[in-house]
């Protein structure tokens, strides 16, 4: 019996049972648009991420300073380390020994407690240099940064985000007042643009920047002249490895360190956030097309058992095909290629409702991230699919060709 | 043509075992006629499902054209059913779903044999005068209709016996006689042909009527076309 015989067969046992063929496809039908729209909608959550994540800066590097070791070695919190400094900042900004290096900023930093009138708001302070705007990408909503002059000078002069300006004023303009941080007077002087969250907890908008010699000087009392964090803006997203050398060299020359792992200093970049995040969003696409694969099995099991009533409705016929001559192969094919037919359409089908479903859901539900529907995982439930109708309709396929002729002749 | 030689067949049912076939020898040569009668439980079920290769002797040898049947694999007999065998049951037993030139089609499917395939089934549909029906599916058809069609695709394959068991159980008179008619003409063209029933008026269309009670043969005789008579 020729493939094309058993499919005409195939086709023609289906057709006998329309609507019970049609319920059992669409179990199927339902896993496969389910693995495609939800692995869908996984990729495209990763994407969505990744933009995100993008528009802080991807050519943008973080220098921490080593974990500080206590008495006896004991290792300290993260970045508890003050081994940067401002000469360090200015030797890593120089172009000639890091041309992949646009420019650096030191930060240095803490909770601060604003007041204005009878308001007061607890906000997140940074100390750092003129251009803070350019290299973490905060353009001013109003008034202007402060100058090198003002740093030079630890002017007592603050630039606030947004939600700053919404806890302390309430209609007036902010720019020029004199606002107390940690008591001390400072003038507003710039807003920073909205630029909403990071994804992480810190909102991006809730901050006050000063410059970090009036940091040190005003604000900080008692904690040195050190750098918390250095960053580094690299030409471009495809530099930041070779920034990433520069910023180690400079570094371990200034600090007199030879040996790499001894370092006294971190650098995270943007890529590495970026990659850390691909990874969870990777384990969310996993899981989601995990979760459809089940309905895809149970679908299977629809098929199996469709297949078994099948067998067992069809066992006189059986006995008939065997006593003019099938053999026991000849039987096993006709019912494998009955649900392996029944599996692949539902499979076709399903891919069919599953772009239809990228398409039409996101404009039902705006939150939801855009499906991205990758060829590879249409391909995968395909070939699934078709596996399930072999892989299930093993079994009553088996069951019908080891049929006794006389017993299923015999069968009412 | 056909050789049985001390065939028995026991059945198992849990500990009890039921002989049904107690040793049958029989020789059924090239071009016969013959009906093998009994009343039920004498093993003529039993026989039938031998000599059609649907079922295994406990004991005892069985050779159809040539072959020895009694040690074949399932596939081997499946073949030996296709080739040597054409059955004609009862019940018909055509496939409800297909049209009957598909059905009379359906043994040459599972040869293997592509060539010419809807002409020779439509060549032995024209052999039982139902070439104008060939399109229908087997319940727009009568029973007489039916059973031709079935004997149609018993005959499809040129096999070397025609087995039927009681073709016309379930016909009325006129069918039945059509049956036996179209049976007694295959078989004065050379053709093989063993009846199984039990009514003798059926038998007696046959050259040789074997009969069979509690598992033996009790009697083996010829006669005259008795046939005539019915004309």
């Amino acid at each position: 019996m020729s493939i094309l015989e058993g499919l005409r067969l195939a086709v023609n046992g289906l057709l006998a049972n329309r609507l019970r063929s049609g319920l059992t496809m669409l179990g199927i039908l339902i896993g496969v648009s389910a693995v495609i729209l939800l692995v869908g909608v996984g990729n495209g959550a990763s994407v969505a991420v990744q933009q995100q994540i993008q528009s802080l800066g991807s050519n943008l590097l973080t220098v921490f300073p080593s974990n500080a070791r206590g008495a006896g070695g004991v290792q300290q919190g993260f970045g508890t380390g003050s081994t940067l400094t401002l000469d360090d900042v200015k030797a890593i900004a120089n172009r000639q020994s890091s041309p992949d290096v646009v420019t650096a900023i030191p930060s240095a930093g803490g909770r601060a407690q604003l007041t204005f009138g009878n308001q007061n708001w607890n906000s997140s302070l940074t100390g750092t240099t003129e251009d803070f705007p350019s290299v973490r990408n905060y353009p001013l909503a109003s008034g202007q940064f402060f100058t090198a002059g003002d740093v030079d000078a630890s002017s007592k002069v603050a630039v606030i985000g947004q939600t700053v300006v919404t806890n302390l004023f309430s209609s007036e303009d902010p720019i020029g007042q004199v606002i107390k941080i940690n008591r001390q007077s400072f003038r507003v002087i710039g807003v920073l643009a909205q630029k909403g969250s990071s994804g992480g907890f810190n909102n991006q908008d809730d901050v006050v920047v000063v410059p970090i010699t009036a940091a040190w000087n005003y604000l900080l009392g008692g904690r040195g002249r050190n750098v918390q964090q250095i960053y580094v803006e690299a030409t471009s997203a495809e530099a930041t490895s070779a920034a990433t050398t520069e910023v180690t060299e400079v570094l371990l020359d200034r600090h007199h360190i030879s040996d790499p792992t001894q370092a006294d200093f971190q650098i995270l970049s943007q890529q590495d956030v970026l990659n850390s995040a691909s990874q969870t969003t990777g384990v969310l696409t996993l899981m989601l097309g995990a979760i459809a694969g089940i309905s895809l099995v149970v679908g299977g099991i629809g098929i199996m058992n469709i297949m078994l009533v099948t067998v067992t409705e069809r066992t006189r016929e059986i006995g008939i095909r065997k006593a003019i001559g099938a053999r026991r192969r000849d039987i096993l094919m006709q019912f494998l290629i009955e649900s392996m037919f029944l599996a692949g359409l539902g499979g076709a089908l399903g891919i069919l409702v599953g772009f239809g479903l990228s398409r039409i859901l996101p404009l039902a539900v705006s939150s939801l991230p855009t499906p991205i529907i990758s060829m590879p995982s249409v391909f995968m439930a395909f070939g699934i699919s078709v596996g399930i109708g072999l892989f299930f309709g093993l079994y009553p396929a088996n069951r019908a060709a080891r049929l006794r002729p006389i017993e299923a002749l015999r069968y009412e | 043509m056909i050789t049985l030689e001390g065939i028995t067949k026991v059945y198992r049912a849990g500990e009890v075992e039921v002989p049904a076939l107690k040793g049958v020898s029989l020789h059924i040569p090239e071009g016969e006629f013959v009906a093998i009668m009994g009343p039920s439980g004498s093993g003529k079920s039993t026989l039938m499902n031998v000599i059609g290769c649907l079922d295994q002797p406990t004991e005892g040898r069985y050779i159809l054209d040539g072959y020895d049947v009694s040690a074949l694999t399932d596939d081997q007999l499946a073949w030996i059913r296709n080739r040597k065998i054409g059955f004609v049951f009862q019940s018909f037993n055509l496939i409800p779903r297909v049209s009957a030139a598909h059905n009379v089609e359906m043994p040459l499917i599972y040869a293997g044999d592509s060539v010419q395939r809807r002409e020779r089934a439509m060549a032995a549909l024209e052999s039982v005068g139902l070439l104008d029906r060939a399109g229908h599916l087997p319940n727009e058809l009568s029973g007489g209709q039916q059973q031709r069609v079935a004997v149609a695709r018993a005959l499809v394959t040129d096999p070397a016996i025609l087995l039927a068991d009681e073709p016309t159980g379930n016909l009325d008179t006129e069918s039945s006689l059509e049956i036996l008619k179209l049976l007694r003409d295959l078989n004065q063209q050379g053709r093989t042909i063993v009846l199984i029933t039990h009514e003798a008026d059926i038998a007696a269309f046959a050259q040789r009527v074997v009969r069979l009670r509690d598992g033996v043969i009790v009697s083996d005789e010829r006669q005259a076309l008795a046939a005539e008579l019915v004309r």
